[in-house]
C-alpha cells in the first residue's frame, strides 16, 4: 500500500494520468469552491475515463497515493450507465484534500465493469450496491450477494434504472386502494 | 446466510435483525469456536425505505426535510450535505455569517449525538448509572438546541444558500452559560470514563481496528481517527467557516500519547471531539460578521433559479459519525435527476469485521457500540446449535455483557 509520502497538487495529478493514460481520461475539469469569510478554497477534479483503461487508472491512482473511497454512485442515462467513483486524496493536512471523482459509462447492453476491490478492499459494499440497484455486473468481486435489498426481490428489477428494468411496476398506488 | 464452518468444533450463532446492542435493525451471523469469534457475515437493509426514489418527486427544498428524516440523530448532517451538493451544482453563493450559524448547528449536534453514543457506550458495559449522568448533560443540550432552532431533533433549520434562524445578541447570554456547564461536566464525565478501572478492563485491547485495516476498508469519522488516521473533513477541506476557525484533527494520541485503535480509543476520541466542539462554537461566537443569514429569501425565486441548472455537485460534511457524501445531478426539472446518500455507518460496516474477530460473545454489544452505527437495535439472538435451538434475548445478551463486567471487577 502507498503510503502518503508527498502532497499532490490537482494540476499533478491530472498531468500524471494525462501522461499516463493519453486519450482514455476524455473529460476532466478542475473546479475550486471559496467559503467563509477568508475564501479558502477546497479544490475538485472530475474526470472522466474511458471503460477499458477504468482498472489501470484506479491502480495508477493507488500507486500515486491511497485514496479515500468515499461511495460510488450511478446514474441511468439512457443508453448508458454512468458510474462516478468519489475520491479524496491528500487528506490528513490542514485543508490540502483533494475531491477527485471518476467516472465511467457503460453500454447497456453490456454493464459489466471490473472489481476495485483487490486494489481497496474497503469498495465492496458500494459495489455490491451498484449490482442490486443498477444491474451492472462487477466481475470479480469476492462477494456477489444482495446488500441492501432483500433476498426475495424481483429478479430484473433494478431500483435506480429509468428503462424497462426500473421498479414502477412494483410502485403501489395508495389512492386506489382507499377507494 | 453463510453457514460455511472453517473448523471442526466452530458454529454460528445470528444476532439480529432485531438489535446487537444497536438502535436500528442489522443482522449479523457470527461464526463461533466456544466463546471467541472466529468470523463475522454482515447483513444490511433492513430499514432501506428508498429515500432517494421518494426525492425523484420532490424539489431541492422539500428535499431538504426529507434528507432530514433519513436519521433521527444526524438530523441536521444530511440536509447540510445536500444543501451543499445543491450550493456546488449551482454556485450559490452562501452569505458568511449564514456559514458560521452552520457551523454552531453541527457542532451542538455532536455535543448531543457523542454524549448519546457515551450513555449507551456505558448501558452496553452495564454501567448505567453514568448513563443517565451522561443523558442529564444531553438534556441540557438538547433544550439548547430547541432555545436556538425551536425544535429537539428535527430541527428545520438549513436552508439552501443559507440557514433558517438567526442568533441574535439576546440569545448569546444564555449560549455562554450552557457552554460553560459543558465545560464542567466534560471534566466530570472525562474522569469517569478515562479513569475508572472497569471501564479501562472492559475497553482496553478490545475490538482494535489498526490503522492499516482503517485505511483499506476506507473507515470514516472517530471510528478511523481512533486508529490513528488523519481524517476530517472539517480540517482537511473548506467549507462552512470550518476553514476560517483555528481546529487541527484530534487523534487519541493528544491525551494518551499513542494511538491502540481499540475501544478505549474510540472514547477518548469522542470526548476530545466534544472539547473540540464546544471550542468550535466558542470561536464561532468570537469571529462572527454580522449580514445575511440566507442568499435567496424569497423560495418561489430559489426554486427557479435551481431549475434552470443543468449540473452536478458534491457535498461533503463530517458528521458526528463521520464523513457524510451526498450527490447530486440537476437536469432543469423541479426534481434532481440522481440523488445520492452516503451514511458515514456505510463505510464504518466493513471494519466490524476484523474488530470483532478473536473477541467474545460477551464484547459484542460494546464493539459492535462502540463505531456509534447508524442503523438500528440486540432484541434477540438465536444460536443454532447441534441443531437445536437455543434463543438469547437482548436482555440476555445484555446480561452476558454485564457479568463479564462483574467478573473482572472480581
Amino acid at each position: 500500500m502507498a503510503k502518503k509520502e508527498k502532497k499532490l497538487t490537482p494540476q499533478g495529478i491530472v498531468k500524471s494520468f494525462r501522461d499516463e493514460f493519453k486519450t482514455k481520461i476524455k473529460d476532466v475539469q478542475i473546479k475550486k469552491r471559496a467559503a467563509g469569510k477568508k475564501k479558502n478554497e477546497t479544490v475538485t477534479i472530475w474526470m472522466k475515463v474511458d471503460k477499458s483503461a477504468f482498472k489501470s487508472v484506479i491502480e495508477h491512482l493507488c500507486k500515486l497515493q491511497f485514496p479515500h473511497l468515499a461511495v460510488a454512485s450511478g446514474n441511468d442515462l439512457g443508453k448508458t450507465i454512468e458510474l462516478i467513483y468519489h475520491f479524496t486524496v491528500n487528506y490528513g493536512g490542514r485543508m490540502d484534500e483533494i475531491n477527485l471523482h471518476i467516472s465511467v459509462e457503460l453500454p447497456k447492453t453490456k454493464p459489466e465493469i471490473e472489481t476495485i476491490c483487490d486494489w481497496i478492499p474497503g469498495a465492496l459494499i458500494t459495489e455490491r450496491e451498484k449490482m442490486e440497484m443498477l444491474g451492472v455486473k462487477v466481475i470479480g468481486i469476492p462477494d456477489d450477494r444482495k446488500c441492501f435489498l432483500p433476498d426475495d426481490f424481483p429478479k430484473g428489477v433494478y431500483p435506480w434504472r429509468r428503462d424497462e428494468t426500473g421498479p414502477e411496476k412494483l410502485y403501489k398506488n395508495l389512492h386506489e386502494v382507499k377507494k | 446466510m453463510k453457514q460455511k464452518t472453517t473448523t471442526k468444533t466452530s458454529y454460528h450463532i445470528p444476532v439480529g435483525p432485531i438489535h446487537p446492542a444497536l438502535k436500528e435493525p442489522v443482522y449479523f451471523e457470527f461464526e463461533l469456536d466456544g466463546e471467541k469469534i472466529v468470523d463475522v457475515d454482515v447483513k444490511l437493509g433492513h430499514v432501506h425505505r428508498a429515500v432517494e426514489w421518494a426525492s425523484r418527486k420532490r424539489n431541492p427544498i422539500q428535499i431538504l426535510y426529507l434528507a432530514e428524516r433519513i436519521c433521527g440523530i444526524c438530523s441536521y448532517c444530511h440536509p447540510a450535505a445536500f444543501a451543499l451538493a445543491v450550493e456546488d451544482a449551482a454556485e450559490v453563493q452562501i452569505p458568511e455569517r449564514a456559514e458560521y450559524l452552520r457551523v454552531i448547528q453541527g457542532e451542538l449536534e455532536r455535543i448531543c449525538s457523542h454524549l448519546l453514543w457515551a450513555g449507551v457506550a456505558a448501558h452496553e458495559i452495564g454501567f448505567d448509572t453514568v448513563l443517565y449522568l451522561t443523558w442529564q448533560v444531553r438534556e441540557k443540550a438538547l433544550d439548547l438546541t430547541e432555545f436556538l432552532t425551536g425544535n429537539r431533533v428535527t430541527k428545520g433549520i438549513m436552508m439552501i444558500g443559507g440557514i433558517r434562524r438567526d442568533i441574535t445578541k439576546d440569545m448569546l447570554p444564555k449560549i455562554q452559560k450552557d457552554l460553560e456547564y459543558f465545560k464542567q461536566m466534560y471534566e466530570k464525565l472525562g474522569n469517569v470514563f478515562l479513569n475508572d478501572k472497569t471501564v479501562k478492563m472492559r475497553s482496553q485491547g478490545a475490538g482494535i481496528l489498526t490503522e492499516e485495516d482503517a485505511l483499506k476498508l476506507c473507515a470514516v469519522g472517530p471510528t478511523t481517527r481512533a486508529s490513528g488516521v488523519k481524517k476530517d473533513v472539517r480540517v482537511d477541506t473548506s467549507y462552512f467557516a470550518y476553514g476560517d476557525l483555528d481546529l487541527h484533527c484530534v487523534t487519541p494520541a493528544d491525551l494518551t500519547g499513542k494511538v491502540n485503535g481499540d475501544v478505549y480509543d474510540r472514547i477518548v476520541q469522542r470526548l476530545l471531539e466534544v472539547k473540540q466542539s464546544i471550542e468550535m462554537i466558542e470561536q464561532c461566537i468570537d469571529k462572527m460578521p454580522s449580514g445575511d443569514i440566507v442568499s435567496e429569501p424569497k423560495l418561489a425565486k430559489l426554486l427557479a433559479q435551481l431549475k434552470k441548472v443543468n449540473g452536478e455537485g458534491v457535498g461533503r460534511h463530517e458528521a458526528p459519525r463521520g464523513e457524510v457524501i451526498h450527490y447530486v445531478k440537476l437536469d432543469g426539472n423541479d426534481a434532481p435527476f440522481t440523488w445520492k446518500v452516503r451514511a458515514p455507518t456505510y463505510n464504518n460496516i466493513l471494519p466490524w469485521i476484523p474488530m470483532l474477530k478473536g473477541n467474545q460473545i460477551a464484547d459484542i454489544p460494546i464493539v459492535a457500540a462502540s463505531t456509534d452505527p447508524c442503523m438500528s437495535c440486540t432484541n434477540r439472538v438465536g444460536i443454532v446449535k447441534d441443531g437445536n435451538k437455543y434463543e438469547l434475548t437482548k436482555e440476555q445478551l445484555h446480561k452476558l455483557s454485564v457479568e463479564k463486567t462483574r467478573r473482572l471487577m472480581k
